[in-house]
């Protein structure tokens, strides 16, 4: 397999808890700019295979390369800075917008100018928001938080975990069309697990149908969606 | 059967009195346990089992005490170390689930007593007699348990409560240690509040029994107060110290070497397990 070629492969990916197998021997791979969408039913084991990705996980067989490099020699912080999830669930720490968008920086001991905050918020339509507390918003407002604080990190890889999954469906609407927006207008390669059809066709480059732990399909929208 | 040498000291009419006392004090955690019950809090087992086994230990060390107190000095060492085993393994049940718990209660119980112990020993606080040092080292052990076990549960449930957070920060590339700082933090000062309440009420309303008895006795107060001080700053340093090693040792623990937040599973470890477990 040709995992040098890629922004980001994985290598017979297998993960299992108690013996029971989540992911059962995942070979992808997305190139730069790519954005690959995972579709499947609930509990086939997408939102492992993210974790897995940018290992919170330990995958118990194979590997993942990022740029042809085995993810296992880098450090697992530094990696998470070049491969950054946006997980389901926002998960914000009280406190600012702003304190928010900026923790993982500021955890690591650096500095964020004040104006890449602030473009930061307008990019995900929060302009204007940094000092409002996060207990005060709504979900689709928080959800755009997190989103905000992964890419302040600024990652070449984004892994969004069904980021549309816990809201109402006009804020559902709402962060699609951002999603929409932010992958469309850049070069960041991007891997986004979701349930939502209507996702897929606006941002997917290419889609992979997940069962059971395995890829059951995978090729354009159209046809894997047929 | 009844040794005959303790049959006289069994019909001492003082024991007797003893008994109508524990009687009043059972009674009293009756009602708790009762309470318990109709509430459906399900800890009556807990309660009652700590209760009765407290009783038995303490009746048992009152046998023994006078068997305890004419051992050399050198062994009283050995009586401390075992109490610190012994408090680590009650303690770790608090934590059960978190990794390590046993390394983490017997390191930080046993940093913290004996730092204490051996600076107070040096400084002539604790007289170098087993009359004296297995009672006052087995009191700041018993504290520094207590301070191990409330920071256990803590930051137990601090992480339980918290995982999405820490997890969506690791993530973004934060450093396991400094994703779970406010966390172990918390943990530090809940397992300090009941000394440092004690500390703060010291003699408006907690009026501890030792000085207490030392007044009763006919010890000056104000050297009385002295010495209770100095006995509250040991529990206090000690209290410290063990919550300071054992958040450190939590927070540590708690992350794999990718930096991968561990899952809690809860077990029912064996002594052998858990000795196993330090390999």
């Amino acid at each position: 397999m040709g995992v040098s070629a890629a922004k980001l492969a994985t290598d017979h990916l297998r993960f299992a808890v108690d013996g029971t197998e989540i992911v059962r021997g995942v070979d992808l791979s997305v190139d730069t700019g790519e954005t690959l969408t995972v579709v499947g039913p609930s509990g086939a084991g997408k939102s492992t295979l993210l974790r897995l990705l940018c290992r919170l996980d330990e995958p118990t067989d194979g590997t993942v390369y990022l740029d042809g490099t085995d993810y296992r020699t880098l450090d697992p912080t530094v990696l998470r800075t070049r491969i950054g999830m946006v997980p389901q669930d926002p998960a914000l720490r009280d406190g600012t917008v702003r304190e928010n968008v900026t923790i993982a920086p500021r955890l690591r001991g650096e500095s964020v100018e004040p104006g890449r905050v602030r473009s930061l918020l307008a990019r995900v339509g929060l302009a204007g928001y940094d000092d409002r507390e996060v207990a005060a918003l709504s979900g689709g407002e928080a959800q755009r938080v997190a989103i905000a604080r992964t890419l302040v990190v600024d990652p070449e890889v984004l892994l969004l975990d069904e980021p549309t999954a816990s809201l109402d469906p006009e804020s559902q609407a709402d962060i699609e069309a951002l999603l929409a927006e932010l992958l469309a207008t850049s070069d960041r390669t991007a891997v986004l697990v979701t349930h939502d059809q209507a996702q897929v066709d606006r941002v997917a480059d290419r889609v992979i149908r997940f069962v059971d732990g395995r890829i059951h399909s995978q090729g354009p929208p159209e046809e894997v969606l047929a | 059967m009844i040794p005959p040498e303790l049959a006289p000291q069994l019909q001492d009419p003082v024991l007797l009195k003893g008994l109508a006392q524990v009687a009043a004090a059972t009674a009293l955690a009756a009602v708790v346990l009762g309470l318990s019950y109709i509430r459906n809090l399900d800890l009556e087992r807990e309660l009652g089992g700590s209760f009765a086994r407290g009783f038995v230990q303490v009746l048992a060390m009152g046998a023994l005490i006078g068997v305890l107190f004419s051992i050399p000095l050198p062994y009283s060492g050995v009586v401390l170390t075992a109490m610190i085993g012994y408090a680590a393994w009650e303690s770790r049940k608090r934590g059960d689930g978190v990794p390590r718990a046993f390394r983490v209660s017997v390191t930080a119980i046993g940093l913290g007593s004996a730092v204490v112990i051996l600076t107070m020993l040096a400084a002539g606080a604790i007289e170098s007699t087993v009359r004296n040092l297995v009672p006052v080292g087995g009191m700041i052990i018993a504290n520094a348990m207590k301070t191990n076990s409330l920071a256990l549960d803590r930051f137990k449930s601090e992480i339980e409560s918290n995982r999405g957070e820490i997890e969506a920060l690791l993530a973004i590339g934060v450093p396991p240690q400094a994703a779970v700082a406010d966390h172990v933090t918390e943990s530090v000062r809940a397992s300090l509040i009941p000394v440092v309440d004690a500390m703060r009420t010291l003699g408006l309303v907690y009026i501890p029994g030792m000085m207490a008895g030392m007044i009763l006795g006919g010890a000056n107060p104000i050297y009385a107060a002295q010495y209770q001080f100095v006995i509250m700053g040991m529990i206090f340093a000690a209290g410290g110290l063990t919550s300071m090693t054992t958040s450190l040792l939590v927070g540590r623990y708690a992350f794999t070497g990718a930096a991968q937040l561990r899952r809690f599973e809860e077990s029912s470890p064996t002594v052998l397990s858990t000795l196993r477990s330090f390999r």
